[in-house]
């Protein structure tokens, strides 16, 4: 048995694999915690009312359903706008593009454009569509900001995925006489699309859960009606918990737990949609 | 029908690689943005008085130095528990987990990479503040060490992810040539995996720091937002107001077109640029990296 | 992935109908106005009970009301972007030239009075200071509650953000004592949170702490550890409440404004003619500020 410095190399794998299994131990444990309390301290406050309803006595009672609204809206704005972008921004990547210079500085942007500080999309967002396109505080600018933010995630995840499709598919397709587009179109991306709607959702959930870019671009204290058009400005669940975790006084803490808590299965819903749909499809992979 | 279908291809091809291409107008358009709106700062402020120690923008002092020593002192704290906690995760769910166990806690693990960070803002004041004061017996809990201690939190998830997703992708006979050479497994993970590893447990924690330089809700929340310049080795422990805290909480006031509103633009433009820089680094060392390997193997 | 695009599929449509739904009586009663309100964050919750109990009356009536402090509010009147903006301070000479370079005359209505409350943790036997020994606190001088007469313990200061009108007047009626040729600011370790809640939450669960902020905010469990103020050390050491501040004889009082782009016209000048009504004020002395007399 090899010493090192007069200590034994299995004592030394045992207490560090022992470290290490604290340390997993460590960071596990406290997720299971947040959330555990999250949900415990949270679902006493849910109920149909607090669903569907809209905010009352300057939002210490009744509902959350405008700020619920205004984050599917939102969403859904986003989705709108950097879907088709980030998905055809991806086929360019992985069916067209060479692999030159240019194609070198375009993944250099998209890192970057991941990079970005949430609250530098929104101090950009509103600056440019706020102020300067005159938008004012609406979904729409709101959107517009979410959706430039949330492309390099649907890009890379968009881009992987197609990537992943084998190459013997597009020849076989080129083979029998279908042009780029059509083999894109009819092979490659109905393949592909598992993966890519797993990266749109998981882009998406990122989109729902910040407050940074729509606090001056889109977000609303109160409002008392829903959002009628992409003009109005909107309530949403991460800006309203928020709110009232610091801005309103005498607020419930069972409230501000609830927010919490549909705020929480809002995003991780949509991340277990996209963790399904992944083990779906690398089930049913066809090859 | 040739003819149509040759026209179509083109048209088709055109609208992709003005798609492809929009990564790049963004980021142009986002620095320019900044640029333009940022640069003026530093003529109504001289350099100088950018580089000074006080930040009180109503009275017209625009010392952004407590807000870098502020953003740099909460990073480094949360890189300093991000690392060993998310490597040590990554090692463990890669090299000492079974299979079962791992399939459970990674996707355990990214789900706390999905909390929004309000979420965890929300809860760092309920219960972490009141713990820190109590336990450290410091005058406050609203310091550094929380935000620190939230920020680490975000960006395990990411560290976790990336790291054991490039541990995994060691090819088995590395392991098994030193396992078969004497080593032990421990040696093996820290001697020939891990070292094998290295391009993409670096990426996962450049893109660990990125995060933390660029959150903002939580430190926000939890640090008290006190300018102050944060360079005593004590000062972990004291409140500090971060640069994207310094955005987020003033941006709301400032008139388009005042001194305030271009330094506002000017740290957004700074924070802009360390991100690039921090980017830029890490895809550089993935690529030195790959080229390394395609040189190995070939 | 068909199964999938369904649900997402239905899910659309049911959300749609729902906001549809509430979307059908507003948009049947939505022939009249929306008024955008933004601005002070201390005025915030009142504009909202205002907001709630106004459209209650006038269903055909919006308005959103939205914080961020008197600067986002101000800011926002002179980028023309909302319709009245809430100020717990007077609008600054630079504000107002601001705005008319951009084509905004403001228009200035005091809709409430408001006691600025200097408050410190329960626990604090400390229950009387002069504004000279609040200003030195703040400003640093004064570092262990020793000094005024309290337990040795380091003082732990909580302050509003800078863009908000509460901090401003702050810094020039208390650290500044009035004087407009004083130019002590606030101490570099001032914690600056970004809302009265967050003050609130310190303040009652530190016992080193010392806040400030309007009346309205200090709830029901910290109303007994409010300090007295006295202007100075001779002076009566007063507690604020709607009479002290109606009688003067609470140094830390002001008024609180709401402005707009322009004398206000339609359902702009009805909503702000009913704020300056008996039964808006009622709501104003229900929500612990001083009504207008």
């Amino acid at each position: 048995m090899k010493r090192r410095f007069g200590v034994d190399r299995f004592f030394v794998q045992r207490t560090g694999i022992a470290i290490i299994t604290l340390v997993a131990v460590l960071t596990v444990v406290p997720i299971i915690g947040v959330f555990g309390y999250i949900i415990a301290k949270g679902v006493p406050a849910i109920s149909w009312e607090f669903l569907t309803a809209i905010p009352r006595d300057g939002m210490r009672a009744g509902g959350i359903l405008p700020a619920i609204v205004g984050t599917f809206y939102l969403t859904l704005g986003t989705a709108v706008l950097s879907v088709p972008l980030g998905i055809a921004a991806a086929i360019y990547l992985a069916e067209y593009a060479k692999e030159n210079w240019v194609t070198r500085l375009i993944r250099i942007a998209i890192i970057n454009l991941a990079g970005i500080p949430s609250v530098v999309y929104g101090l950009f967002g509103l600056g440019l569509f706020v102020l300067f396109l005159k938008f004012g505080t609406s979904i729409l600018s709101a959107s517009l900001t979410l959706s430039i933010m949330t492309l390099p995630v649907i890009i890379s995840a968009a881009e992987e995925a197609l990537r992943a499709v084998p190459q013997s598919f597009r020849t076989v397709s080129i083979s029998l006489g279908g042009t780029r587009w059509q083999t894109i179109r009819k092979i490659v991306l109905p393949q592909a699309l598992p993966g890519i709607m797993t990266g749109v959702i998981l882009g998406l959930e990122r989109a729902a859960g910040e407050t940074a870019p729509i606090l001056f671009t889109g977000a609303a204290f109160f409002l008392p009606r829903l959002p009628s058009s992409p003009l109005d400005a909107t309530m949403a669940l991460p800006y309203h918990l928020f709110v009232i975790s610091t801005q309103v006084p005498e607020m419930p803490i069972q409230i501000q737990y609830g927010t919490a808590l549909v705020l929480i299965v809002f995003v991780l819903g949509m991340n277990l949609i996209a963790t399904f749909i992944r083990s779906r499809a690398r089930a049913k992979r066809q090859w | 029908m040739d003819k149509t279908l040759n026209w179509r291809e083109t048209f088709i091809t055109a609208v992709v690689k003005t798609c492809g291409y929009s990564a790049v107008v963004f980021v142009v358009l986002i620095f320019f943005f900044l640029l333009r709106q940022g640069l003026p700062a530093l003529f109504e402020v001289k350099l100088g008085d950018l580089l000074t120690t006080r930040w009180y923008p109503i009275e017209n002092h625009f010392g952004i130095l407590p807000l870098l020593t502020g953003s740099l002192v909460v990073t480094v704290g949360a890189m300093l528990i991000a690392i060993p906690f998310g490597i040590g995760t990554a090692v463990f769910l890669a090299e000492i987990a079974p299979r079962w166990m791992r399939e459970i806690l990674k996707p355990l693990v990214e789900l706390l990479g999905g909390i929004p960070s309000v979420v965890l803002g929300f809860l760092g004041i309920l219960l972490l503040l009141p713990f820190l004061r109590v336990f450290l017996d410091l005058p406050t809990g609203l310091t550094a060490l929380a935000g620190a201690l939230l920020l680490g939190a975000i960006a395990i998830p990411t560290t976790v992810s990336i790291a054991e997703d490039s541990l995994d992708a060691v090819p088995q006979s590395y392991r098994e040539g030193a396992l078969a050479l004497g080593a032990t497994k421990w040696q093996t993970i820290w001697r020939v995996t891990l070292p094998a590893a290295r391009s993409g447990v670096l990426t996962a924690l450049m893109l660990g720091v990125g995060r933390t330089i660029g959150e903002t809700m939580a430190v926000m929340m939890v640090t008290g937002n006190a300018p102050v310049m944060a360079i005593k080795s004590t000062s972990i422990l004291s409140p500090v107001r971060t640069m994207t805290a310094t955005i987020a909480a003033e941006m709301g006031e400032v008139a388009n077109g005042s001194t305030h509103y271009h330094v506002l633009f000017f740290i957004g433009l700074v924070l802009f640029l360390i991100s690039l820089a921090v980017n830029i680094t890490a895809s550089s060392v993935i690529f030195k990296s790959r080229k390394r390997a395609e040189r190995v193997l070939s | 992935m068909k199964a999938v695009r369904l649900i997402l599929l239905v899910l659309l449509v049911i959300l749609t109908a729902c906001g549809g739904s509430s979307g059908q009586t507003s948009s049947i009663a939505r022939t009249s106005a929306y008024i955008q309100n933004k601005g002070s964050d201390t005025i915030v919750n009142l504009a909202l009970a205002w907001a709630e109990q106004y459209q209650a009356e006038h269903p055909d009536i919006s308005i959103s009301v939205t914080g961020g402090g008197s600067g986002t509010g101000i800011a926002a009147l002179i980028n023309k972007t909302v319709d009245i903006a809430n100020a717990s301070r007077a609008m600054a000479a630079d504000e107002i030239t601001q705005a008319k370079a951009n084509g905004v005359t403001p228009v200035e209505f005091v809709i409430a009075r408001d006691a600025i409350a200097v408050v410190v943790n329960p626990q604090n036997p400390v229950r009387r200071l002069t504004l000279q020994q609040i200003s030195d606190i703040y400003s640093g001088k004064i570092n262990n509650w020793t000094g005024v007469g309290g337990d040795d313990r380091p003082i732990v200061r909580l302050s509003r953000e800078t863009n908000s009108g509460t901090h401003v007047y702050f810094l020039q009626t208390v650290i500044r004592l009035g004087d407009p040729n004083n130019t002590t600011l606030f101490s570099t370790d001032t914690l600056l949170l970004p809302s009265s809640e967050g003050i609130i939450n310190e303040v009652r669960q530190n016992p080193n702490a010392i806040g400030y902020d309007g009346l309205g905010y200090i709830p029901s469990d910290l109303m007994n550890s409010v300090v007295a103020v006295a202007r100075n050390t001779d002076g009566p050491y007063v507690v604020p409440s709607i009479t002290t501040v109606n009688n003067n004889s609470y140094p830390v009082a002001r008024d609180l404004y709401m402005y707009t782009s322009g004398q206000p016209t339609g359902a702009i000048k009805d909503y702000l003619n009913w704020i300056l009504s008996p039964e808006a004020q009622t709501i104003v002395a229900n929500l612990g500020f001083v009504p207008i007399k």
